[in-house]
């Protein structure tokens, strides 16, 4: 253990997309000696594929958005299981997060009068998303990256040297949250440059690793995502809720193979975009589900009529939210009224001249162009449904971010659980990101601010994380050849895909149980060839423990829940069902052990358990009309 | 069914690639058969060979999307990004060789040490707030936007940097040299409507030239050529700042840029 280098940081950041660096900036202004770990380059998150926009009712171009209406919308969203004080301080906060970006350099589309351009989403009630064309991901995460260098900056005027109070560690992955007497002391990680270890030693951690994707085979989601937050949250003790909600975003590609899943962003409906079958139907008029009936147009051209007048007419329902749409999508492909590869039609090329899709949608054009051969100016896009965001995540306060149960833990962005409910609106993350990203960095520094003493890391910790990372390379040791990870990650993509999609079945859930167990098992023999430095095989290898973890929290938790809700669709259950709004389930690691004191690979992993939520504040619960609750909440709640 | 017709039917094909594997203290350029298919690109290949031949071979990626600008590498000695290299541009007998970018110390097969550029972006002076406006009280035109915003586009896959000659194979440039993609952000800040650095005392184009080996650039655009964005390097950024910091100093090459502009037009 000797030979571990050491450093101590006052806060770690784990993750360097919009949530870990808002969360690095708030802790280092507020004092802290600040460590940013990320696995990839510094500014190349996953958060740089956000393309539609950041949520945040500005009023820019509807004077009648206010905070409220934003609340109303992102709960009707999540089907009301959201953690509603969360929705309460995004909608609160996030005009905030968006006008300080503009302190720090970022560029917005304008509006005529030199405010923030806003542009419609769907669900969302105004046009509420600031936006840079269709790359605002990028836009924050520069933006973020350079507010970081400017501190950098002024820490080399004081001190002459750039990393004093605030330094990232890019390509170094975080294997495991260390803890002592159940308190978090620091972080165990390894450099993939050389493959050497190292542990930062620090009393608060914030998990900022965003989602879970990787773990299905179509995706739009990076390498990056799998799951690591969530399984070292679950490693430390810590509980997440919402596992079963796992957001498949309706218009991914489909077409080439090698690019399906490949996200293809919502403001291409939100600027006019429509979706039809291979009939030339615009579906989506039949599939307006009874609890958004009265919001939405009931004719092409009433849809039509709201871009144009959105006061005398309602939004078409192309702009339903994500769920929605995509499990349209789904039934009109499986009813046989697909387009050539398996999709369906999404179409600006007949609504909009050549020279506003470039304007307005060059990432897209430019995406089709170059990996697809089609030019959306001219023809229509494929698109399908593609795993794209885990609403599940660490359960946390909603004020402080802190963790359940792990005194210096705390998560934000998509790794945390609660904000998002069932379902996430559409630009809802980056504002997600910006607003709880800042809050977890706040009180981590005040967490910090108030210890007496800080928990050293305990030497068996360290050797036993040591001990894990290195067990791939003497994979063939413990009996039976070693596994390739690549066909492990295979077969785990595969079985999450089929058996625990956007569509559910109990029986399917069983099974995917049971693959799961079974691939647990191999994947304590995944084994690689090569050294420790840049050796993407071994990296692969330590991510599938959080990969499994993750899946099992899903599957277990979508087997348990019998309703259909937001991100989570049973066939066997299709209704929701009032009675389920107010549960959450909550998967914490379950203790078996085998004889040897490690975790049993053949058991489950996990331990479900339900957790009634806090009943929803008076005040908030008035924004909405009594007609409008009835669909979401009992008749005790009602009256309580 | 044969294999050969069953490769004929899914459009698929065997591909000869040469990978550079190897490390600092050096590495050659190793042989493979590979399968490829209808639509991929050549990081498609460089998985596959990753999870059936090779499964230790280096390579940076991460959206495949051609958002983030990880996996550049030079493929047949010109720099791309393998995510947005469409195999079907080449033909199919033709041996791929794929390279990590030259400019930049290899650390393993094709990922390169790129420090170089985040210790030139941290020493552009960052945006300057005005001391006057806070948060929400921004106020820009759209037209007054569009030039930094056409350079925030950037993704930072630095083909720029590693293509530029300035740099390429003269190490001993590089402490003097921002490279394009720097200039390109002193060039964005100075063309940000609000930027209050000269309220500060600081004169960005005089920096660039002073501080930032503006005066290497020789406009040869080679920069503009790679870069996958298609931002226009030398023409919207590079000459622009040339052209204002002449304002102050001479600089023969701006004189030059102006007639090969004005003959091009």
């Amino acid at each position: 253990m000797a030979h571990v280098d050491r450093q101590t940081w006052d806060v770690v950041v784990v993750g360097a997309g919009g949530a870990g660096l808002r969360a690095a900036i708030e802790a280092r202004e507020a004092g802290m000696r600040t460590a940013v770990i990320c696995k990839s380059l510094f500014g190349k998150a996953h958060t740089v594929m956000a393309e539609g926009g950041i949520a945040a009712s500005m009023g820019n171009a509807n004077e009648h958005d206010t905070w409220q209406v934003h609340f109303r919308d992102t709960m009707r969203g999540g089907k009301f299981l959201n953690q509603w004080r969360m929705a309460e301080l995004h909608a609160r906060e996030a005009p905030d997060r968006v006008w300080e970006l503009e302190t720090w350099g970022a560029l917005f589309d304008r509006t005529a009068d030199g405010r923030i351009s806003q542009r419609n989403f769907g669900g969302h009630e105004y046009p509420r998303l600031a936006h840079v064309g269709d790359r605002t991901g990028l836009e924050l995460i520069r933006t973020l990256q350079q507010k970081i260098v400017s501190l950098q900056q002024e820490d080399e005027r004081v001190s002459g040297s750039y990393e004093e109070g605030l330094k990232v560690f890019q390509e170094c992955t975080v294997t495991r949250v260390l803890t002592t007497d159940g308190q978090v002391a620091g972080v165990f990680c390894y450099d993939r440059e050389s493959g050497r270890f190292f542990v930062l030693e620090a009393p608060a951690v914030v998990l900022a690793t965003g989602g879970i994707g990787k773990s299905f085979k179509v995706t739009s989601n990076s390498w990056e995502y799998t799951g690591d937050g969530h399984a070292l949250a679950l490693l430390a003790g810590a509980p997440l809720i919402n596992m079963e909600f796992v957001q498949f975003h309706p218009t991914g590609m489909v077409w080439p193979p090698s690019v399906k899943g490949i996200l293809v962003t919502e403001s291409v409906r939100g600027d006019g975009g429509v979706l039809r079958n291979s009939d030339g139907k615009r579906f989506m008029f039949d599939y307006v589900p009874d609890v958004f009936k009265e919001k939405y147009a009931e004719s092409e051209a009433e849809g039509d009529r709201w871009y144009e007048d959105p006061d005398r007419n309602r939004r078409p329902p192309e702009l339903l939210p994500r769920d929605e749409v995509a499990r349209a999508i789904n039934a009109e492909v499986k009813a046989g009224r697909g387009s050539p590869h398996g999709g369906v039609f999404l179409d600006v090329s007949t609504r909009m001249p050549a020279e506003v899709i470039t304007r307005r949608l060059p990432s897209m054009h430019h995406q089709f162009k170059e990996l697809a051969d089609v030019d959306i100016t001219a023809e229509p896009m494929e698109v399908g449904p593609t795993c794209h965001y885990v609403m599940g995540g660490v359960e946390v306060d909603p004020d402080t971010a802190a963790a359940t149960g792990v005194p210096g833990l705390f998560a934000a962005g998509e790794v945390a659980g609660g904000m998002h409910g069932s379902n996430r609106l559409g630009g809802n993350s980056l504002s997600d990101l910006l607003v709880f990203g800042r809050r977890a960095g706040l009180y981590a520094a005040e967490y910090v601010g108030g210890l007496r003493a800080r928990p050293i890391p305990e030497p068996r910790g360290i050797d036993a994380a040591e001990a894990e990372a290195l067990r791939p390379f003497s994979a063939e040791e413990g009996g039976g050849p070693a596994e390739n990870p690549y066909t492990l990650h295979q077969e785990l993509q595969q079985s999450m895909n089929d058996l625990v999609g956007i569509i559910r079945r109990e029986g399917e859930m069983a099974e995917a149980l049971e693959r799961l167990a079974k691939l647990r098992v191999r994947a304590r023999r995944a084994g690689v060839e090569g050294h420790r430095q840049y050796n993407p095989g071994w990296h692969l290898s330590l991510d599938l423990r959080n990969m499994l973890l993750v899946s099992e929290c899903v599957a277990r938790a979508a087997l348990e829940r019998t309703e259909s809700r937001g991100g989570h669709t049973r066939d066997d259950h299709p209704q929701m069902d009032r009675r389920w709004r107010n549960v959450n389930l909550v998967c914490q690691l379950a203790d078996d052990r085998d004889a040897a004191g490690d975790p049993d690979p053949a058991l489950g992993q996990i331990r479900l358990s339900r957790r009634e939520t806090p009943p929803i504040r008076r005040d908030l619960l008035e924004l909405f009309d009594k007609d409008e609750l009835v669909k979401y909440l009992t008749d005790e709640e009602l009256s309580r | 069914m044969s294999e050969r017709q069953a490769e004929q039917r899914s459009g698929a094909y065997q591909a000869h690639f040469r990978v550079w594997r190897g490390d600092a203290d050096g590495g050659a350029l190793e042989d493979f058969r590979v399968e490829v298919n209808e639509g991929e690109v050549v990081l498609d290949i460089i998985h596959r060979l990753q999870a059936t031949q090779a499964p230790d071979l280096a390579v940076r990626w991460n959206c495949k999307a051609g958002k983030c600008g990880s996996c550049s590498a030079e493929i047949n000695g010109r720099p791309r990004l393998m995510c947005m290299t469409r195999m079907s541009v080449f033909a199919r007998t033709e041996t791929l060789t794929v390279t990590p970018m030259r400019t930049f110390p290899v650390l393993r097969d094709l990922v390169t040490d790129v420090s170089f550029n985040y210790t030139k972006a941290r020493q552009v002076p960052s945006f300057v707030p005005p001391a006057e406006l806070g948060p929400g009280e921004y106020r820009m035109r759209q037209e007054d936007v569009n030039r930094s915003q056409e350079f925030r586009k950037c993704i930072e896959c630095f083909l720029c940097q590693n293509t530029c000659h300035v740099v390429r194979d003269h190490e001993e440039n590089k402490a003097a040299f921002a490279g394009p993609r720097f200039l390109m952000r002193i060039a964005e800040l100075d063309m940000h409507p609000l930027d209050a650095a000269p309220a500060r005392g600081l004169d960005r184009k005089v920096s660039a030239q002073d501080e930032h080996g503006l005066g290497y650039c020789n406009i040869t655009k080679c920069c503009t050529e790679v870069c996958p964005e298609n931002i226009k390097i030398t023409d919207n950024a590079l000459i622009p700042l040339k052209e204002r910091a002449a304002d102050r100093k001479y600089d023969p090459l701006v004189w030059l840029g102006n007639k090969i502009r004005r003959r091009a037009e």
